[in-house]
Order: structure tokens, then sequence, then C-alpha cells
């Protein structure tokens, strides 16, 4: 999972540092990720793993980090597993 | 709550601003008279919580003192609408040592607090800095080009945004509190505007130094997604609320006096009956705005609300725009008129500036990329 968010992050994060070494913790905002470069990371993440996040997760600090992410994916993947798309 | 602050705002706004609200507009100057009464009556601090010596107004307080004030002087209103935005701003958020007294020192000395988010070349965005804070032992220092600084002159202290250090990237921002005397604002050209015409919205170079505990420990961004963007289109549309009231008040006074006169045929009053129904609108988006903004409390805002509060303002100032150009049709050459009791003239050119001086285009951009966020519930 998290080769496959750092991809995404490399695609739409926008971000000057080399995202295959950022850490894990490392605040993305502070490595210059906007606010709309944040909405097409959100749409990337959704379109990479076939999930939608929920509207409670769509938050500024959801995308915080890529722990963050990957927590925010944990939780919405086994839901989207195990319920049908309404 | 020791005293209504809706109420003194009230009894300010008729004994003070309104009398001096032409003057200051013919002359475009700050409107010290009633800056100068609102500080006498303790009115800069009333956001302040008891925890640190205030009496802890709440943000549906402060509106509708913001609406009364602009009743009589929009340029009034608009100032104190920003300094309490910088009030809230220090109210809600993370506060160092130094902050934490420096709110205290709010209600002792009711200092004026202006805005610098603004900045050349970064073309009206405010989530880009290019300025950066530098540090040098516990001190930082700032000089920054800034476009805008309304009441700069006037101002005790401004809350800047910069990059939080040398090194960080134009998003990475904080918050600081410069305060004079280590502020220092050189003026760039005049303002001499179409309307708002006493908020002195000039141009400065700033130039601050400070301790570093001046600098909030937040991420902007953070500060402006729960507070200073909520906070501010709550508090201007209540500006542009009371400016419409005050509009469509001269328009019924004018239907008022002629159906005194000819009872018989006042057709303008279907029209006034429409206008009243607009404001109506108006007002009720302006309550709905600030119940949303209370519900949500210390929670993160998601897209919904975002959504919402900048179509509060895209909407709002559309409206004030709309009202005060319905009292003019209603009033007709009453209104058009500088010397007459129902003179639309300053109110006309005020409105105006609701879409322009915080462009609409650039919110409505922002709200689509929110939009694009916003999810069915289920």
């Amino acid at each position: 999972m998290d080769e496959q968010i750092r991809q995404v992050l490399a695609d739409f994060g926008r971000l000057e540092a080399d995202v295959a070494t950022i850490p894990d913790n490392a605040d993305l905002y502070q490595l210059g990720l906007t606010s709309h470069a944040s909405v097409n990371l959100m749409l990337g993440l959704e379109d990479a793993f076939d999930i939608e996040f929920p509207e409670r997760l769509l938050r500024k600090s959801t995308f915080t980090s890529i722990a963050s992410i990957r927590a925010a994916l944990s939780d919405v993947l086994p839901t989207a597993a195990s319920s049908p798309q309404s | 709550m020791s005293f209504s602050v809706p109420s003194v705002a009230a009894r300010i706004a008729a004994d003070i601003c309104g009398p001096v609200a032409d003057d200051v507009d013919r002359e475009g100057r700050l409107p010290k008279e009633s800056l100068d009464a609102l500080r006498a009556e303790g009115m800069l601090a009333v956001m302040v919580p008891a925890s640190h010596g205030g009496p802890g107004a709440s943000v549906a307080e402060v509106a509708a003192a913001v609406t009364e004030l602009a009743t009589a002087c929009s340029s009034t209103a608009m100032i104190y609408a920003m300094h309490q935005i910088q009030v809230a701003c220090l109210v809600r958020h993370e506060r160092t040592p130094y902050l934490d007294a420096y709110l205290r020192r709010v209600v002792a000395e009711q200092p004026l607090l202006a805005s610098a988010t603004t900045e050349l070349g970064v073309g009206g965005d405010i989530r880009t800095s290019l300025c950066s804070l530098e540090y040098d032992g516990d001190r930082f220092t700032l000089d920054k080009q800034a476009p805008v600084i309304s009441y700069g002159e006037a101002a005790d202290a401004v809350l800047a945004t910069a990059r939080r250090n040398p090194d960080s990237p134009p998003s990475d921002q904080c918050l600081v509190l410069c305060e004079r005397p280590g502020l220092t604002l050189e003026a760039r050209g005049a303002w001499d505007a179409l309307g708002f015409r006493g908020t002195a919205s000039l141009g400065f170079r700033l130039a601050a130094s400070g301790p570093v505990d001046a600098v909030s420990p937040e991420d902007f961004g953070d500060i402006l997604a729960r507070t200073m963007l909520p906070v501010s289109h709550i508090l201007w549309a209540s500006v542009w609320l009371g400016m419409a009231r005050a509009a469509i008040g001269k328009a019924r006074s004018f239907v008022q006096a002629g159906a005194r006169n000819a009872p018989e045929s006042s057709p303008p009053a279907i029209r006034l009956a429409e206008a009243a129904g607009q404001l109506e609108s108006l007002t009720a988006l302006v309550s709905a705005s600030i119940a949303r903004f209370e519900a949500l409390g210390d929670d993160e805002p998601g897209p919904g609300e975002l959504v919402h509060f900048n179509s509060l303002k895209v909407i709002a100032s559309g409206a004030v725009i709309d009202l005060v150009g319905r009292a003019m049709t209603i009033c007709g050459m009453a209104g058009y008129r500088h010397d007459s009791p129902y003179s639309l003239g300053r109110l006309l050119r005020d409105a105006h500036g609701a879409a322009v001086m915080v462009n609409n285009d650039r919110i409505i951009a922002n709200t689509a990329s929110q939009v694009l966020l916003q999810r069915e519930r289920r």
C-alpha cells in the first residue's frame, strides 16, 4: 500500500522533495503540498485504490502525512470491500 | 455578559458614526471618532474570553454589532469586522505564552489589529507567501510588501502571514503578531477609491521584529480554514447586511412619506415589498451561517462547510448590490441626489466594494475545488 500511496503522491502532490525518501510522518504541507494539489491527491488516491472517501475524512488533516493517508485508507478499505456501493 | 455588544454598537452608530459618515466618505479619512468611541466602550476586546479578562462575546453578538455599525457607516463597520477577525484568530488557536499574555493586553489596552495576508507578487492568493521570517536568537524579523493593509496607519498591531522559515515552500505559512514599536509601516501610494473610503486601504512595506514567541505555532492553513475564512465571511456579510438594511430603510421611509401624501397611489410599495423579501433572505443566510459556524465548534471544517462559507461571501456581496439598486429604483431622484435625506450614493459606491475588494472569482475558484470533494450523504 505504501508504494502505491507514494506513487500517487509523486503523480499529484507536486512536491519538490523526492517522494521515495519522504519520512512517513513528515508534514506534507510543510513540504509544499498546496490545498489545490491536496484535492488532486485525494482524487488520485480514490482512483488508485478504487474507493470513495466519506466526507468525514475529507479534511486537511487526512492528507497531512503518508502515515495519516495510510490510516485513512485502512479505515475505508475494509468497509468498501464488505458493503455494496449505494 | 455585563453589557449587550449589539446595543452598545447601535448607540455608537447613532450618536457617533452616523453624524460623521458623510465627512469620512468625502474626505477619504479614517473614522477616528468612531474608532475612539468603540475603544472607549471596550468594544475592541469583546471577543476575549472570561479566562483572559474579557466579556467573551460570541461571533453572533459581534456579527449583530457589525450590522448595527454598518447601518450608519460602512467603513467603520468594515474596520471593526476586520479587527474582530484578527482577535478571533488569536482567541481560537493555540497560543504561545507571549500570545496568551497579549490576549489579556487586548482587554487592558484595546489595541486596533489589522491584517497583512496578501503580498505583492502572489496574485492575491493568500495561501502563498514569498516573504519569510528570519531568526536571530530569540527574535524574528520580517520584511513584507503588502499591496493592502486596511487602516494600517491606525493599527497598533498587524497579524501578518509569512513563510515559517527561509527554506520553507510558499505554502508553509505561519501567522505572526507584529506590534509597534517593533512594527513600521511605510505607506505606498494613497487610497482614493469608489467606496469604503474610510478604510484607508493603502499598500505598505511592513518591517517588523519581535520575540519568536509572537509567531503562532499553528499552520496558517488551519487558522484560515477553521477561523479566518468563516469569521471573515460571516462578519463581512454582516457589514453588507447592515448596508442593505440602511438602503431598504431609506426606501421604506420614502414610500411611507409618499403614502401619507397620496394614499390612493403608491405603486413603489410593491417594489418595496419585493426588496423586503430579498432583505429577509439575506438576513436568513447570515443567521444560518452563524449557526453553522457555532455548530462546527472546534471540529475541522469539511468541504460542505467550506462551500457554505465561500458561497456566503459571494451571495451576500451580490445581494447588497442588488438591494441598494432596488432602493435606488424605489426612491428615484430622491435617492440619486446627494442633497436629499434619501440619498443612496454613498451606499451604492460602498456596495460595489463587497464583490471587488476581495475578488469573488477567486472565492468561486476555491469553492470549485471543494465541490469536487463533496459527497452524497449516506
